[in-house]
């Protein structure tokens, strides 16, 4: 450490070059920031304590085929099931068919499921006691400039209405927000309506329910309950599949895109640059600085402990650009998600980003300074000095 | 007085690299080449152009003596090349396959604010009624090219998935009109299916994805067992479906007579408005009726422009640092022919011919560079398959499509970081005081 004056210094000798540097890498590591944080979230949706405890039912013919409602009071007997609910895709779309909402039309006791959504107890009256009445996530509110108590009009693009038009009427009587900021993403987006009013307002659905949702008592015996619901309607012409919501959404997510690759290739030829650019800087930095370490050494500093300040600066140099770097990112996600108006959502930066940040900028700058260094190390003092 | 006059100078400078830059990645090539031509014929024909020529061949030839350095430019950005002409293929692939999914002189008819085939139910009265509309194309024996189609979603396990790991497929049951609507698609192994029997042929992009999509393979499909009879190829979004008889898909799935859209080959392209008026007028039907080549035009619409977003914002960030680069560089070049340029201002040369000079090194350098992430990528991506979930339903399979106006799009960007990684090392050369210049060192 008292050394550190001395490699300070040593790093701000050429003071254009090194800001030069810094720039390009903390260029690199914002997109890592950025791009990790999508990854992630990725990675994690559904993979929460509660996702596990959780278990979805949908029709194994496929996702958009429907189950008869009176699979609900069976699951509920299933040994294991604590609580069931059901709900059925609504496919909502406001003004345009292109501004899809993820809307749901669900059973009354539907967000008991879901401790992790949080209304307000008086909206959640209202939502009771009222036919019409939708509950919409705060980010949506926001996308369109809804406010509470108003009427809106909704396009369902899969269900028309009974007097055969697809427009349907909805009181906005309250806001979802999503207790955990961090995972909020997909209810943020969401808007429930009661399926009740869904099923007896569309004459195509006729009691239908497109998928249920039961909670289980413990976690470990999550896969036994799944077989024992799957059970229920072997052989039938309504036959179940029955997964952990963690499972479904990781299949779900994996079919959309394969995230990992592409963040895992862009990153690949971003940390690629990085090491070259990186590196030229540090030889650069070394080879004009070759009097000066052939001075130190005759001064007594060991050849390690060259090696070793060598090696320190440009460790020092990356983690200063790269901290800034995710620090950045930190900062203009919630900028950019927003200026958006939630139709970018931009996961915030993560502990695991950050240490996984940290580690990557630890092995660039040994990586890059071990080269220099070497050199540095294996300096012949006389040869040094007299410039040759 | 000094600082503030500089700094001003220094933002002047900054804004109108911005709107220049902005105006290049903006401009149409034919435009981009009348520049290229003057900046040559001045090159030529002038004083000052034919000296700016020689300075830059001095430079050139001692570029040797610098590769190390010289490569972090040509690397730095081959890389953004890469990144950038990679996801932008990626988009034009997926918009591609879906664009060539349709044609101007075939229609296909919804239920009215359907999003795609699979939301949308046509009752049997409908389908015919649809299928005497004006202005539909008819065969040899007079009969009427339509198609009525029944797609549904159908779950099937994905090669090299974990036991018990679906994917979700579309699943479109036809019948033998689908055949002559749709001339592109052709049997490339086994046989068509057999009406009435539960038989199916898959994609060949399905087949890809899935596993057991073999001819003389069975697959399950819910709780019923299909003979794989045949596979399909059409280069298409049709590749990612598996075709079956109409009349079985809609036992197995419960759709009674019903289907989920008409597919329609029309006389000419011409004939779609009328033919889109004959249905909205007629009070029986309530459907929305659209070109194919629209319809599926709108299905990639969103998917295209998020993938080109992202394209850009890590192309744009991945610029700025190597831009840097190319400063940082540059500069460290500058520096090292101090003297060299000095002598040359000396003996005569102007300023100009020195700022051009410079900037015309690291141009050659980014153009190097952006040809070489663009080959890189091309290498690697062109035809390269993935796929997403699309139309709401099934797996799409599509393929990388790097097009000379993606590699374009690259090439440009290559010089832009160029242009601006050079200004600054080309100003300061130019502003050296030669005698300083020529004591130092």
């Amino acid at each position: 450490m008292k050394y550190l004056h001395l490699i300070w210094a040593e790093l701000f000798r050429r003071k254009t070059r090194t800001i030069l540097t810094l720039v390009s890498i903390l260029a690199a590591f914002l997109l890592f920031g950025m791009l990790n944080g999508v990854r992630e979230s990725f990675d994690q949706a559904g993979q929460s304590a509660q996702g596990a405890k959780r278990l979805q039912t949908g029709s194994r013919l496929s996702f958009i085929d429907t189950l008869p409602l009176s699979l609900n009071d069976r699951i509920a007997r299933t040994e294991g099931v604590t609580a069931v609910t059901y709900a059925n895709w609504f496919g909502g779309a406001y003004q345009d068919a292109r501004n899809q909402i993820f809307s749901f039309a669900v059973a009354p006791n539907y967000l008991d499921l879901y401790p992790e959504i949080e209304v307000d107890p008086a909206q959640r009256q209202a939502f009771a006691q009222t036919r019409t009445g939708i509950l919409v996530g705060e980010g949506l509110m926001k996308r369109f400039g809804w406010k509470v108590g108003q009427k809106i009009p909704l396009l369902s693009t899969i269900f028309p209405n009974r007097d055969g038009s697809k427009n349907w009427s909805f009181d906005i009587v309250g806001v979802m927000k999503p207790k955990d900021k961090a995972a909020g993403g997909w209810y943020d987006q969401m808007l429930l309506m009661h399926w009740k009013y869904f099923d007896e307002s569309s004459p195509y659905n006729r009691g239908s329910v497109g998928w249920y949702v039961s909670g289980v008592a413990d976690v470990n015996q999550a896969d036994r309950v799944a077989k024992a619901i799957d059970a229920l309607s072997a052989n039938s012409d309504h036959e179940t599949k029955t997964q952990t919501e963690a499972a479904a959404t990781a299949s779900w997510m994996k079919q959309m895109a394969d995230i990992g690759l592409i963040v895992g290739s862009i990153m690949g030829a971003v940390f690629f640059t990085l090491l070259l650019l990186t590196g030229n800087t540090m030889a650069q930095a070394v080879r004009e600085r070759i009097p000066e370490l052939a001075v130190l050494k005759t001064l007594g500093f060991s050849n390690g402990s060259v090696l070793a300040l060598v090696l320190a600066e440009s460790v020092l140099l990356v983690l200063i650009g790269g901290v800034l770097g995710l620090g950045l990112a930190a900062l203009l996600g919630p900028v950019l998600s927003a200026g958006s108006g939630g139709v970018i959502n931009m996961p915030p930066v993560g502990a695991r980003s950050w240490a996984m940040g940290l580690g990557l900028m630890l092995a660039i700058g040994l990586l890059v300074g071990a080269l220099p260094a070497l050199r540095a190390m294996r300096l012949n003092i006389v040869d040094a000095l007299t410039g040759r | 007085m000094g600082i503030l006059k500089s700094f001003l100078r220094g933002l002047g400078l900054f804004l109108l690299v911005i709107v220049g830059i902005a105006a290049w990645l903006a401009l149409p090539w034919p435009f981009l080449l009348g520049l290229a031509v003057i900046f040559l014929a001045w090159m030529f024909f002038t004083r000052r152009g034919r000296q700016t020529g020689s300075v830059t061949q001095v430079g050139l030839s001692t570029l040797g003596q610098r590769i190390g350095s010289s490569s972090v430019i040509v690397i730095g950005i081959a890389g953004v090349v890469a990144v950038l002409v990679a996801l932008l293929a990626m988009a034009e692939g997926y918009r591609e396959t879906l664009r060539k999914s349709g044609g101007e002189d075939s229609a296909i008819v919804l239920r009215g604010a359907s999003a795609a085939e699979v939301m949308s139910t046509l009752m049997h009265d409908s389908v015919n009624v649809i299928s005497q509309a004006p202005g539909i194309a008819r065969d040899a024996q007079g009969r009427a090219l339509v198609s009525p189609e029944l797609v549904v979603a159908a779950n099937l396990p994905i090669k090299g998935g974990l036991p018990d790991e679906d994917g979700s497929v579309q699943l479109r049951g036809v019948g033998e009109a689908a055949w002559t609507v749709r001339p592109n698609v052709t049997i490339t192994a086994g046989r068509k299916f057999a009406t009435g029997r539960r038989e199916l042929v898959a994609g060949s992009g399905a087949q890809r994805q899935f596993a057991g999509l073999e001819p003389g393979r069975q697959v399950r499909l819910g709780n019923q067992t299909w003979d794989v009879v045949g596979i399909f190829h059409s280069g298409d979004a049709m590749d990612s479906e598996l075709w079956a008889d109409a009349e079985v898909v809609a036992t197995t799935y419960r759709r009674g007579s019903s289907r989920t859209s008409v597919t329609a080959k029309l006389v000419n392209a011409d004939a779609f408005k009328g033919f889109k008026e004959a249905l909205s007028r007629d009070p029986r039907l309530d459907v929305d009726a659209s070109t194919t080549l629209d319809y599926f035009s709108k299905q990639s619409e969103g998917m295209t422009k998020v993938i080109r977003i992202i394209g850009m914002v890590v192309g744009g960030i991945m610029a700025i640092g190597a831009v840097f680069g190319a400063l940082n560089t540059m500069f460290a070049t500058v520096a090292t022919r101090a003297r060299e340029i000095a002598t040359l201002r000396a003996i005569g040369f102007r300023g100009v011919p020195v700022v051009i000079a410079v900037m015309l090194e690291t141009m050659l350098l980014a153009l190097l560079g952006g040809l070489l992430g663009g080959v890189l990528a091309w290498l690697i991506f062109n035809g390269f398959t993935a796929s997403t979930i699309a139309g709401g339903v099934g797996q799409l399979t599509f393929e990388f499509k790097v097009s000379p106006e993606v590699l374009w799009t690259g090439i440009k960007w290559a010089l832009a970081i160029g242009f601006v990684g050079g200004l600054f090392p080309a100003l300061r050369a130019a502003r050296l005081p030669v005698t300083e210049a020529l004591r130092a060192a």
